[in-house]
């Protein structure tokens, strides 16, 4: 292992009924990488930004920056950035004196912290109150006040959460050109699969305290080495028994799941099919302008989404679907 | 009710309220404009001398009170350890005691005839009592017992409102423990100390009990004035009335000035620190030690109170600790005529007054909040002007007011059983004002839409929707109003006759004739109603 930032087989037990436990995890990080903790609600990745930060002491494993050991080096000698989820600006200082938090003592804190700002595009709001701001420019003060002291990795919780859907898309694309403008190493927590994949160069797929998958994107999407990666990211459609021998056209009779992404479904002609697939019936279709969902019901009772042409069939229409490209699992969604 | 009913109904109580809490105020001010008088009050230093100890003395009891409870705060709202919760309900005790009953506590347990100085006066062989509890020291050492709570709750409530990712964010930035608690932590509880501060050094600009009973030759403003009147020179007394009210007025005014802006303590919904278990075993058994050592240190003039109203009367005379107990005190209490009037007075005085608060704060949060009249910042403004004045000043002002025969504004009350009802009604307003004012405002007018428009009358919502609603601001400001009425001791030393004495003035004169165990039993019981009536207040 010798990435910028080593996570190694960091591990955290919280104790209670039920006990839980995060890691252990492993992941070496490169310079000036951005990598995403995806994961759903509960799967540790806030636990693993906070043990990064070091706000929680880990029960295992070490933290290495620069081939340094962090792992009990306190938050505030550890010279990690943090953006907190609500931002945590505090409210008694101004913009200005905010920014400068960080950088007490220096001789040139005012002007870095004018710095700061500008990088933001946030250049003369010294003065204002926190509590005047959009929550836009609460989010860039925060992260101005992280990047002033100039620290060697950036910590984001939950970075676009807490702004409007309209504004998240633009915020996300400004965030990571000035992430990788500044050039730090980032580590940022989120529960949005298009979050990850539009900020992230790597993911991490995080589930119940474990790592499932460390990849770029697509390579998550095309293939996910778990059936709860390949359901959690992007759309998918499980399959099990007959219906999956079915779509599988027989091969690897020892495969018990396959899953089947929308786009990879289509529905065969109407005197061309036989030689496999799956009838059933449309159910619903849901119209999105370029293509449809249409929801498919076979006749025991299976029901998956095939996205195709606005045209390609109407509700109620007795079809056979098959598919062009499948993920394998076995039981136990390996 | 129709708007123009509304608006005479905001002017007739604004009208009230300025006859029963501005007029008399008005009446000392007027007397007071007398040219001997007021040359008596500059010519004399022990008039400066007495504002001076009003002064020093309340800014040293601020002082020493978050010298107490600031720490105490931090301890118990940040750190875990054994009997944390239990010990923090513990130390918010001397609230509900009655100023009166801490002081003669102190006196049963510090003062020179107390255990403690029986027991070193035994142990080191001593022919008399080895100190005096009199003088600044003592009334500093009663205010710092009964004031630091204002600071440990108000500390802990604003630390329990403290959004824990602002900590973190300052740690993540540099900050040290320290660092961030003087950055961070002090300036965004700064309210909530000046807050208390306020309250503590309003408390003890007012106090009475404890500079009347340990000041020797010791005098402040409070006890100043109601010596002045008894020795029957009125127009001194009202100068100095008028003087301690101009130094609450000022103290009030500089104090708010440092409260600096209301900053909203966290942007986004902020999760309180987790009081966190202390890791070091010495630090662990200190915290643990300094918690129980100073419950004991609290509970212990309670359990002397307990212990000497157990004491018949004469039975103790040298020994460290009464030879004789039994509940005969109690007893006489109950069953002589003359010992169960004063309680029966506190108790019908306490209610009617408290009673009228709550109709009176009724009125004017409905007026205030839902009809949003006219008069609505003056009846405000009434209501609270109570508080920003010591209970002397209104003592002495409703004196002089009611002892005059000049309707519609002035009748003869003086000397009725109606006095001092009255006076503990004028104190009660701001606490029961205060309470509704806010119940009202956190009350969402489309409840009582939706009650017109099931077809409920105007009564039937009043008892059906607002009232319920209402009930936890109701109950908490009536048992506050109620146990300040039940342990008066200002308004009644200047107001009380024979006939209408209440409790406090029984406790001092059996003190006087050494019926200690009487006054300490009389304690006891004012300790527990007001324990009970605050308890039952404070149910949610």
């Amino acid at each position: 292992m010798n990435g910028f930032l080593d996570v190694q087989g960091i591990e955290k037990r919280w104790g209670g009924s039920p006990s839980v436990t995060v890691g252990p995890i492993t992941l070496a990080i490169a310079p000036g990488e951005i990598v995403a903790l995806l994961g759903p609600s509960g799967s540790g990745k806030t636990t693993m930004l906070r043990l990064l930060a070091g706000f929680e002491t880990p029960d295992g494993g070490r933290i290495v920056v620069e081939g340094e050991d962090v792992t009990t080096v306190p938050p505030a000698r550890r010279r990690f950035g943090m953006v907190f989820q609500h931002y945590a600006l505090f409210p008694h200082l101004d913009v200005g004196a905010n920014v400068a938090f960080g950088l007490r003592g220096q001789a040139d804190a005012g002007r870095k912290a004018v710095e700061a700002l500008r990088r933001v595009d946030l250049a003369g709001f010294e003065r204002r109150k926190v509590h005047e701001l959009s929550g836009g420019q609460q989010q860039r003060v925060a992260l101005a006040r992280a990047l002033a002291p100039e620290p060697r990795v950036l910590l984001l919780d939950e970075p676009l959460s807490n702004l409007d859907p309209a504004l998240r898309e633009r915020t996300r694309r400004e965030l990571r050109q000035l992430i990788k403008r500044v050039g730090i190493t980032t580590v940022f927590v989120t529960h949005e699969q298009e979050e990850a994949f539009d900020l992230g160069d790597r993911v991490a797929v995080l589930n119940a305290g474990r790592l499932e998958q460390t990849g770029a994107p697509d390579e998550l999407y095309e293939r996910p080495a778990s059936l709860f990666v390949a359901t959690f990211v992007g759309r998918a459609n499980v399959f099990r028994g007959a219906a999956a021998r079915a779509l599988a056209r027989g091969k690897d009779g020892g495969d018990v799941i396959v899953v089947v992404r929308p786009e990879r479904l289509r529905f065969a002609d109407a005197g061309g099919g036989g030689r496999g697939g799956l009838a059933g019936v449309v159910r619903e279709r849901r119209y999105t302008g370029a293509a449809a969902f249409f929801l498919v019901e076979t006749d025991i009772g299976d029901r998956f989404e095939v996205l195709a042409q606005p045209d390609a069939a109407t509700v109620g229409d007795h079809v056979v679907v098959e598919a062009e490209r499948v993920l394998r699992f076995a039981e136990n969604g390996r | 009710m129709s708007h123009r009913a509304a608006q005479l109904a905001g002017g007739a109580l604004a009208l009230l309220l300025a006859w029963l809490v501005l007029y008399p105020i008005l009446v000392v001010a007027r007397d007071a404009a007398d040219g001997a008088a007021i040359r008596a009050f500059v010519g004399r230093s022990g008039e400066w001398a007495a504002l001076w100890a009003s002064v020093w003395i309340s800014l040293a009891s601020v002082a020493l009170a978050a010298a107490i409870g600031v720490p105490l705060a931090f301890l118990f709202e940040w750190f875990d350890f054994p009997g944390r919760k239990t010990l923090g309900s513990l130390v918010a005790l001397p609230v509900v005691l009655p100023p009166l009953v801490g002081v003669i506590a102190f006196l049963f347990l510090y003062g020179e005839s107390g255990f403690i100085a029986r027991a070193v006066q035994a142990l080191l062989g001593l022919s008399e009592a080895p100190w005096r509890l009199q003088g600044p020291g003592a009334i500093l050492l009663v205010h710092a017992y009964s004031m630091y709570v204002y600071f440990y709750l108000f500390t802990r409530a604003g630390l329990a409102k403290l959004d824990v990712s602002m900590l973190e964010a300052a740690q993540a930035l540099g900050a040290g423990r320290w660092a961030t608690i003087g950055r961070v932590v002090l300036p965004l509880v700064r309210p909530s100390l000046v807050g208390a501060a306020i309250l503590t050094f309003m408390t003890a600009l007012g106090s009475f009990s404890a500079p009347y009973i340990f000041g020797g030759g010791f005098r402040v403003m409070t006890t100043q004035i109601v010596a002045t009147k008894l020795n029957g020179d009125l127009p001194l007394a009202m100068v100095e009335t008028l003087a301690l009210a101009a130094v609450a007025v000022v103290g009030l005014l500089l104090l708010r000035r440092t409260e600096g802006d209301d900053i909203l303590v966290a942007l986004g919904k902020g999760i309180a620190p987790r009081p966190r278990p202390i890791r070091r075993a010495g630090i662990r058994v200190l915290a643990t030690a300094t918690g129980w050592g100073f419950a004991v240190l609290l509970l212990l003039p309670h359990l002397t109170l307990a212990l000497v109203s157990l004491v018949p009367y004469g039975a103790w005379t040298t020994q460290i600790l009464p030879p004789v107990l039994s509940f005969e005190n109690y007893g006489r209490l109950f069953s002589e005529a003359e010992r169960l009037r004063p309680l029966l007075n506190s108790l019908w005085m306490s209610v009617v007054s408290t009673a009228a608060a709550v109709v009176l704060a009724l009125a004017a949060g409905w007026l205030v909040v839902r009809r949003r009249v006219a008069l609505r910042r003056a009846i405000e403004g009434l209501l609270a002007l109570p508080w920003a004045l010591p209970g002397t000043v209104f003592a002495i002002a409703l004196a002089m007011t009611f002892s005059v025969h000049a309707p519609p504004l002035r009748w003869v009350l003086v000397g009725t059983a109606a006095i001092l009802p009255l006076a503990y009604l004028v104190r009660a307003l701001p606490l029961t004002g205060r309470a509704l004012l806010a119940g009202y405002r956190q009350l969402d007018p489309a409840l009582e839409e939706a009650a017109a428009s099931l077809g409920a009358g105007r009564w039937r919502t009043l008892a059906r929707v607002t009232l319920p609603q209402l009930r936890p601001g109701l109950a908490a400001g009536a048992s506050l109003a109620f146990v300040a009425a039940l342990g008066d001791i200002v308004a009644s030393i200047v107001l009380y006759t024979y006939e209408t004495r209440p409790i406090s003035i029984e406790i001092l004169s059996s003190l006087r004739l050494s019926e200690t165990g009487v006054a300490a039993a009389f304690g006891v019981v004012l300790m527990v109603v007001s324990a009970l009536v605050l308890g039952i207040g404070a149910r949610r």
